[in-house]
């Protein structure tokens, strides 16, 4: 396409810029965080049926924020990429982070080069083998990634949610808590959310091959009313 | 590597096998429409455009090439419906021309959370298509956000029989035999298969490989209805067994080296591989009730009078039949004995 008049680019990529965070911080947030036994994604959401949060792989998980046909598409690619390689070579070498960095390729390639940008942020989650190698990765529209070891929050108000979860953070916390904590960081206290309203899975080191796992509505109003419930325990 | 990335108007949708295509890695060649046997499956692959794992040679005067070595084929596999759902066995044996290729390898494998796919033909194919067939299920389930059905598997599957047929016509036949638990229709089904993939679905039981026939009659003699998982087990071990007997190409359980055939339970609950210590006692209520035509008159060991260093060839067979006919053997010897 010709531009009929110059713009500078800083001013170009500022409006890019300008644009996708408005659209993105009009979406409802998204926060996940490590607990004692795996990663933890909570999202308001109040479909039941169009998901934020996905499996991608045996131990990855997905989440995204914006745009319902970006992410997902987004989501759909990393299926793909990651049981091609988990085909091509073992299952063991699919890992968040060569995912991450895909994604962060392709969405700062966007950015650059096309006139719209993707008005998208998304998460890839892992889950280690042990405590304390679990990663986080929150990738921003521009091609951004951050890396986090503990916890994160995407879409709108995602630094006030953040400094929220900061505060309530506690290394090894159960998933009840975490649940509990998670909740309260994306309402600030200010308003209810019910289980109805909220989109959460888990990827679980207990889980077997398949680490993910969505927990249903009623198992959300356990966890929240502080009950671990006892199927999550036998990691079924 | 990069994201793959593909135009709305070439979107390869939940199938695994054509995503693998369209990036050139593609073992089985579609078998959609324009997507024929034979099609080539990457660019600037192999000559002739062949199925992508081997190339036979042959001519193009239109005859079929010869197999230019021994293919490794030869199985027992059987699935029948019981009670709670479908069991599945399958024997451990590869073979190669008339030598034993493999000793352990596991014929029956759980396709997804409540199916099972168990595999008679070409091991190398064979192998390949379990691989594809899981990951094609696992991938429609994951991009789709929920499972196919059981008709649908079963389906995927014929369509990666039908596109091997360049291969089976080459020699290198795979049969798969497909079973799992229907969540819709809370019942177990059976799938079977023929080489250019057809599908058929059998109401009760079913059984494939060069021991297929003997194990069939076996399982045709002692199916019930409603049976129970032991009564299930004992059934498709006896059928293994018959099988085994008859057919060079099958093996029986092996209790020297510790191996036995693979039988799983496919139940509400989901794929479920039953023990090997399991099999190993079903094996063993198997051969007490054999006919006497079938075990050994002199059998020495089942009698408790038999001396001790006499070697026990029976294995764990100390029940009732058997003892009465080896002790009436071991009279009879003994009264040859006399003078």
């Amino acid at each position: 396409m010709t531009m009929p008049f110059y713009v500078a680019p800083e001013q170009f990529m500022k409006d890019k810029a300008d644009f996708a965070r408005k659209n993105i911080g009009r979406g409802r947030p998204l926060v996940a965080t490590v607990y004692s036994t795996g990663v933890l994604i909570c999202a308001e959401n109040s479909s039941r049926s169009l998901h934020k949060v996905s499996e991608i792989y045996d131990r990855i998980a997905f989440a995204g924020v914006g745009k319902y046909n970006e992410f997902d598409q987004l989501r759909v690619s990393g299926v793909q990429h990651a049981d091609i390689k988990g085909y091509q070579f073992s299952r063991e070498d699919v890992d968040a982070r060569s995912l991450a960095n895909l994604y962060a390729r392709y969405m700062g390639n966007v950015f650059t080069h096309e006139m719209k940008p993707l008005e998208v942020e998304i998460l890839v989650a892992e889950v280690g083998a042990q405590p304390g190698e679990d990663q986080i990765f929150h990738i921003l529209y521009d091609g951004t990634v951050v890396d986090e070891d503990r916890f994160t929050a995407l879409g709108g108000e995602a630094e006030t949610i953040t400094a929220r979860l900061a505060r309530a953070y506690r290394a090894e916390w159960s998933l009840s808590e975490a649940l509990k904590a998670s909740v309260q960081a994306l309402t600030g206290g200010e308003r209810e959310l019910s289980s109805r309203e909220l989109e959460v899975a888990v990827l679980d080191r207990g889980n077997g091959r398949r680490a993910f796992r969505r927990i249903l509505e009623a198992e959300v109003a356990e966890l929240l009313a502080g009950r671990e419930p006892a199927a999550l325990e036998a990691g079924s | 590597m990069t994201l793959p990335m593909f135009p709305p108007g070439h979107d390869p949708g939940p199938n695994f096998n054509e995503v693998l295509h369209r990036l050139g890695f593609g073992p089985f060649p579609e078998a959609g429409p324009g997507g024929a046997p034979g099609a080539p499956t990457r660019a600037g692959g192999l000559p002739g455009g062949g199925p992508g794992m081997l190339t036979v040679p042959g001519g193009g005067d239109g005859r079929v090439p010869s197999v230019p070595f021994q293919v490794t084929h030869g199985t027992t596999i059987c699935a029948v419906r019981y009670g709670d759902g479908v069991i599945m066995a399958g024997d451990r044996r590869a073979t190669s021309g008339s030598a034993i290729a493999h000793r352990t390898m596991e014929k029956v494998h759980a396709a997804d959370t409540h199916s099972g796919v168990a595999i008679a033909g070409a091991a190398g194919p064979a192998m390949e298509m379990v691989r594809i067939f899981q990951l094609q299920l696992e991938h429609y389930e994951k991009v789709e956000g929920q499972a196919l059905s059981l008709e649908g598997k079963a389906n995927q599957l014929s369509q990666m029989v039908r596109a091997n047929l360049g291969m089976a016509m080459q020699g290198f036949v795979v049969v798969p035999l497909f079973a799992g638990y229907d969540l819709r229709r809370a019942k177990g089904r059976i799938y079977t298969y023929d080489p250019t993939g057809g599908r058929y679905e059998e109401t009760d039981y079913h059984a494939d490989g060069s021991g297929g026939r003997d194990a069939r009659t076996t399982i045709k003699l002692g199916f019930r209805d409603d049976m129970s998982r032991e009564e299930g087990i004992d059934l498709c071990v006896r059928a293994l067994w018959q099988a085994a007997d008859e057919d060079s190409a099958t093996g029986g359980p092996d209790a020297v080296r510790g191996i036995f055939p693979t039988v799983a339970t496919i139940t509400a609950q989901g794929f479920e591989r039953v023990p090997e210590a399991e099999v190993a006692q079903a094996f063993g209520r198997v051969i007490s009730t054999l006919s006497s035509a079938e075990v050994n008159r002199t059998l020495p060991a089942a009698d408790a009078d038999a001396d001790a260093h006499e070697p026990d060839s029976a294995g764990p067979s100390k029940a009732g039949a058997t003892k009465a006919t080896a002790s009436k053997a071991t009279a009879a010897r003994k009264a040859a004995k006399q003078p």
